[in-house]
């Protein structure tokens, strides 16, 4: 353990749970303290607030407000209709100028439909009752209220939360795992959020707690910040049942398989979730929202974001309502849109390249890294593999990313698939490390995006040929129907045919 | 307003294969400078003259197969190759040789296969065994140490012997050549002496293994351990392929120590030291996979003793890798590590 830390001369570290590790990994450099030495301060209201319907994994919301009416801070405007989705609400109050489609962050760029509001500047917000004594509601009303407080995974998922607080067949879940451990590069949302608010942090996870019925809390932090853990582990200090621990820094810790496996030394089954070994996982920031929905009874309409990169004169966090334009973000932390080279939505292992600065903040915006030349390292020459096995070393997995790479180049999409290619979580460690410089996270997604692809082509074509066949079985049955009626027919005319034997040859006929 | 959009990673760290190769290199300098100190100069000649030869073969195979050639002639590649395959040759070889055998790697071994990354063979082992095959005379005739030596071979001496094939005046050429200490073993054993005998009564043999030999292992031991900490090489090929070697001539050894030599001899003679670290570890040509590489490099080593025992030439590092290169693909498709998540199969 690299820090070393002391309270009232007391190694607040002795007897901390064991940790394990897992395999591979990567210590990109930090650029953490560049954002961290501002405090967080309030993002400015823009002009006018983009609010895309879809933040979240699932479906998205649908729009329940039309252009031209007022709403009011934290008012529902999207609701989910659906099991796997997430409701939007006004991150300010104003009118309702436009639904249409805009620029949203997504690495494809494209457009998605949005609700536009134009503030009124006088920012209030929607009187909301009060929920009392949260231990008093049913789990599942409590879990009802954190949908409709529009919550999802702020670590970056972006999944709606109240489906990861339900125990499902369980009584009760066995380690409920808080997420402070902010692996990327450059972000520090989490980390200044830990250190602002540690007791709001410490209740939301008991609401979490209280929902899951967990027998034990560990909040996990990673000893690069060791501030936020001075802060949580103090106002955990008399709770009992709530771990405060310290991991060693390494990337992707922050990945929900690998923190779990450091934590409990477990290892979620390939293709089962982390409750099906009595683990749920949420992040720091999501406790908070709880926390502010169950005590305050407020909606989730804004979040931590971290503005940094060589391309803002004044790295730092910001408190941003959501729909906030990245724009406004740069030029408010000192920076100039027009010097900026690449705009990274995220950390630089795993977030992606905007195609616009126009695109709003949304729930799972964690950072926006304004880089320069300084930050990126100019891409030199991609060089054949030499096999070296260091994607391999580096891949938390346990992957064999080179023979994926050979697999996914060749487009053998069999022999991917046998490779485990789904077992990917595209952390980018084989890429960071590969000394030929080989985009192989590249290629994955390629050999990802193909088999689906092919999946969906096979889809079709399958209820393609179920159609001809029903069609097939159709006809074969309305002329075994014909049939049938026509031999019934010749038999009735057979009763009859002394009476009338010029009907059957007409018949004969037909 | 337009920013460029890659995808992630956004960032890389500071490596690339000029640099791994450029490690290797550094890591052969311990090895390289007790090779000379007890060898002479024909060694440092050997190494120039195949990386020139290497660089030149590397360059025009590129041009003609219309392939960049800078970046390719500095990666590296070709120059490990030629110092590979020059440590591997005697040290006072005719130029030719050394001319023939690197230009058999770069042109043969790797460049005709695909170039960097997709030589199933390690070509300096190709070239060394062309040679082997083709010069027996020649790549048997290995300079005795210089602590044995009446003179000593200056650089001009040197590069005279090499280039011009003449010995200073009135010397012959067998005041300098001498049986390598497997070589003297080997056909000394076939003549019925005990190992105790042989190594009592040859002058060239040291505490261990033979004299200089010992040093010059050293030396490759040292940089590979380097390149081990430096994570440009896995411990599992070195650790593999010694630990095989050392095991089965142990239980030799165990068996009849008069017609078997002692495991270390066998770790500090020949090429083994080099072998472990510098050859065996070859990326391109070895098994890649980590449980892969364990039987990769245990098939090595256990090779290595066989040949080295029974077969018909006193080193066998070179046979030994080439035969396991062939069955690195096989391997590294049985050896799978587990997946995460997975369970162990």
């Amino acid at each position: 353990m690299s820090a070393n830390l002391f309270h009232d001369g007391v190694d607040i570290l002795h007897g901390q749970r064991r940790l394990w590790s897992f395999h591979g990994g990567v210590h990109p450099p930090q650029h953490k303290h560049e954002s961290t030495n501002l405090p967080v301060i309030r993002a400015e209201l823009p002009e006018r607030l983009i609010l895309p319907l879809h933040q979240h994994i699932g479906e998205p919301a649908e729009p329940i407000v039309q252009v031209g009416d007022k709403v009011l801070k934290g008012q529902m405007i999207g609701r989910a209709h659906e099991f796997l989705s997430a409701p939007v609400h006004a991150s300010t109050s104003g009118t309702i100028v436009d639904i249409g489609e805009y620029a949203v962050p997504h690495p494809s760029g494209l457009n998605a439909t949005c609700i536009v509001i134009e503030p009124d500047g006088e920012d209030r917000g929607l009187e909301h009752p009060r929920v009392g004594d949260y231990l008093q509601l049913a789990p599942s009303a409590l879990r009802n209220l954190i949908r409709e407080a529009g919550i999802v995974g702020l670590g970056g998922a972006g999944f709606p939360s109240y489906i990861k607080l339900n125990p499902g067949k369980l009584d009760g879940i066995d380690t409920l795992i808080l997420n402070g451990i902010e692996c990327e590069p450059y972000i520090t949302c989490d980390d200044m959020l830990m250190r602002e608010y540690p007791r709001e942090i410490i209740a939301g996870l008991r609401v979490m707690q209280h929902a899951l019925q967990a027998r034990v809390c560990v909040l996990a932090i990673e000893d690069n910040k060791p501030e936020a853990f001075r802060a949580l582990h103090d106002a955990a200090l008399h709770e009992a049942g709530i771990e405060v621990i310290l991991c060693p820094t390494i990337y992707p810790q922050g990945s929900e398989k690998q923190l779990i496996k450091v934590i409990t030394g477990k290892e979620v089954p390939a293709n089962g979730l982390a409750i099906h070994i009595g683990i749920v996982c949420h992040n720091v920031a999501t406790a908070l929202a709880v926390h502010h929905a169950v005590e305050h009874g407020r909606p989730l309409v804004s979040r931590y974001v971290t503005v940094t990169g060589a391309g803002v004169s004044q790295p730092r966090n910001l408190d941003v309502a959501f729909g906030t334009p990245v724009r406004d973000l740069i030029i408010q932390c000192g920076g100039d849109p027009a010097a900026v080279k690449r705009l990274i939505m995220g950390g630089p292992m795993m977030g992606y390249a905007l195609h616009s600065h126009a695109v709003p903040v949304i729930k799972t915006t964690n950072c926006i890294i304004a880089a320069t030349e300084a930050d990126i390292v100019p891409p030199r020459p991609v060089m054949p593999c030499i096999r070296c096995g260091a994607c391999a070393d580096a891949c938390p997995v346990m992957l064999l990313p080179q023979q994926l790479y050979w697999y996914a180049h060749t487009n053998d999409l069999d022999k991917v698939q046998e490779y485990n290619l789904f077992d990917c979580i595209e952390c980018g460690c084989c890429s960071y490390v590969c000394p030929s410089n080989i985009p192989l996270v590249q290629y994955y997604r390629y050999a990802k995006g193909a088999i689906w692809t092919k999946e969906r082509e096979h889809e079709q074509a399958d209820i393609a040929r179920q159609r001809h066949e029903f069609r097939l079985d159709r006809l074969a049955r309305e002329k075994a129907e014909r049939e049938a009626r026509r031999r019934l027919k010749k038999a009735s005319l057979a009763k009859n045919q002394d009476k009338t034997p010029h009907t059957e040859e007409a018949v004969d006929n037909d | 307003m337009q920013f460029d959009s890659p995808t992630s990673p956004h960032g890389h760290a500071r490596t690339s294969v000029t640099r791994v190769m450029l490690r290797v290199i550094y890591a052969l300098i311990p090895g390289i400078a007790a090779y000379i100190y007890f060898f002479g100069w024909g060694v440092a000649i050997n190494i120039l003259l195949a990386c020139v030869v290497a660089l030149v073969c590397e360059g025009t195979v590129l041009r003609a197969r219309s392939r960049p050639v800078w970046p390719f002639i500095t990666d590296g590649s070709a120059v490990v190759t030629a110092m590979l395959l020059a440590l591997a040759l005697p040290p006072l070889s005719p130029w030719w040789l050394t001319l023939c055998g690197t230009a058999f790697a770069i042109v043969v071994g790797k460049q005709l296969y695909g170039g960097l990354g997709y030589n199933p063979f390690n070509p300096a082992m190709l070239g060394y065994v062309m040679l082997l095959i083709s010069f027996p005379l020649e790549m048997t005739s290995w300079t005795a140490p210089q602590m044995l030596l009446d003179v000593k071979l200056g650089l001009i001496d040197a590069a005279t012997a090499i280039f011009a094939g003449r010995l200073p005046e009135g010397l012959p050429i067998d005041a300098f050549t001498m049986a390598s200490p497997l070589d003297t073993l080997k056909t000394q054993l076939l003549l019925d002496q005990t190992v105790s005998n042989v190594i009592a009564t040859s002058p060239i043999f040291g505490n261990i293994g033979g004299k200089g030999w010992e040093w010059i292992s050293g030396g490759f031991l040292v940089g590979g351990l380097w390149l081990i900490y430096m994570k440009v090489i896995s411990w599992h090929i070195p650790a593999a392929m010694l630990g095989a070697l050392f095991a089965v001539a142990a239980i030799f050894y165990l068996i009849d120590a008069n017609t078997h030599a002692t495991p270390w001899f066998h770790l500090v003679s020949g090429a083994t030291m080099l072998g472990a670290f510098f050859i065996a570890t070859d990326p391109v040509s070895a098994a890649t996979t980590n449980p892969g590489r364990l039987v990769y490099a245990a098939g090595i080593g256990i090779l290595v003793y066989v040949i080295r025992a029974w077969g018909g030439y006193p080193d066998g590092v070179a046979f030994a890798v080439l035969l396991m290169n062939m069955t690195a693909p096989t391997i590294d498709y049985y050896f799978r590590p587990r997946v995460f998540g997975h369970d162990r199969k």
